[in-house]
């Protein structure tokens, strides 16, 4: 219990930063992703990540290319999430030629060095791992999709002609019934 | 063949269990309009409490949270301050933990009524025991707000969605949407923005 209040409040601590750094990515949005990550980072070392707002994310859930791409939205804390993770690392690996993944945390700025890069890094995930931050989330979930309500895990699967959108969880089974919807 | 697959659907996220789901909020649960349904749940006092209990309330506001989700915690200061803020005006927060303990250890009874002491809850904290209240609201995540309207036919559901516009840090909200729901309602006014989205915990069944 006690721990539970130290991480309130060093979260609480370093929710606070937040304001600064928010200041920092408006005024220099153009700056290197990494240089946000620093920017951003609670401790001297940056963030391994990329990290994006929704309008540097976007053009992510835009891309043009030949292969299909399985955005999955998800974050440590949220325990469907990583139940569903290894799914989409499987995919990512028996299909790296037609199918691009790309796992968006969700996670807070407090847990990416914490949570988010020790959990990646023990579970060896392989797929692409982006950081999405960018509170006014009422603004940009309808962006994602219009029938979004929030919930995670959620995943959008697209390519040059075909766009679903999940508000679920997968098994592996589902996961691959879908995305041969768009494969074949 | 929409409806069907809506339907179809629906149907699938029944049958795997909403374990590893999100219903889909949209299709779920309560709609702006709707009458919302009192219950009888236990208080972190031991005492139960239903909305009935209020006589002289013109309203509620029922926010489903709890212990354990990050977003949750960021926002037990401001749920706090909406307490403090309407209750003396009429709007009490009722404040119900929807998960459920024996999957979430965080969020059982006992840890309640620590954390409500630790943070100094101004308001009830209540167990939704056996998870039968928040499917009829159609919470899906914490924290999740209804604004309820004390009218003739019952607790009338004014607003759905999110506190404000950002989780991250207080001081840079540009919308509070709950604050300006619950004053237009009051007011008398039409409420602007009626239903929010905002990323948070699923609720744990």
């Amino acid at each position: 219990m006690k721990n539970l209040l130290m991480l309130g409040m060093t979260s609480l601590i370093l929710l606070c930063g937040c304001g600064e750094k928010k200041k920092q990515k408006s005024d220099e949005d153009t700056a290197e992703e990494t240089q946000v990550a620093q920017n951003q980072s609670t401790s001297e070392e940056a963030v391994k990540f990329p990290i994006y707002d929704f309008e540097s994310f976007e053009p992510i859930l835009n891309k043009d290319g030949d292969k299909t791409y399985v955005i999955n939205f998800w974050a440590t804390w949220c325990k469907p999430c990583i139940a569903e993770l290894p799914y989409f690392e499987k995919i990512n690996a028996e299909q790296s030629d037609k199918v691009e993944v790309i796992l968006v945390s969700l996670d807070m700025p407090s847990m990416w060095k914490s949570r988010l890069e020790p959990f990646v890094e023990n579970k060896k995930l392989q797929s692409e791992v982006v950081i999405l931050d960018d509170p006014k989330q009422n603004d940009w979930i309808p962006k994602v999709d219009e029938e979004w309500g929030g919930g995670i895990p959620a995943t959008l699967i697209y390519n040059k002609n075909k766009r679903s959108f999940y508000e679920r969880g997968f098994t592996y089974e589902e996961l691959n019934t879908e995305l041969n919807k768009f494969l074949n | 063949m929409k409806t069907l697959k809506i339907f179809g659907l629906f149907v699938l996220i029944l049958s795997l269990g909403a374990f590893t789901l999100t219903p889909d909020p949209m299709a779920d649960g309560y709609k702006i309009g709707d009458v919302a349904t009192d219950f009888s749940l236990k208080n972190i006092d031991g005492n139960m409490v239903s909305l009935s209990d209020y006589k002289d309330a013109k309203g509620f506001l029922v926010i489903f949270t709890c212990n354990t989700c990050p977003y949750a915690v960021a926002y037990e200061d401001r749920i706090i301050a909406l307490d403090q803020q309407y209750k003396s005006k009429g709007v009490p927060v009722i404040a119900i933990n929807p998960n459920n303990p024996n999957v979430q250890s965080g969020d059982s009874f006992e840890k309640m009524k620590k954390r409500a002491a630790d943070k100094g809850f101004t308001f009830p904290y209540l167990l939704d025991e056996g998870q039968e209240i928040f499917p009829q609201y159609g919470a899906t995540r914490t924290p999740h707000v209804y604004l309820l309207e004390k009218t003739a036919q019952g607790n009338v559901v004014k607003y759905i969605g999110a506190i404000d516009d950002n989780y991250q840090d207080a001081s840079k909200v540009e919308d509070t949407f709950v604050e300006n729901a619950v004053d237009a309602m009051l007011a008398g006014q039409e409420i602007e923005v009626k239903t929010t989205r905002a990323i948070g915990c699923t609720i744990k069944v």
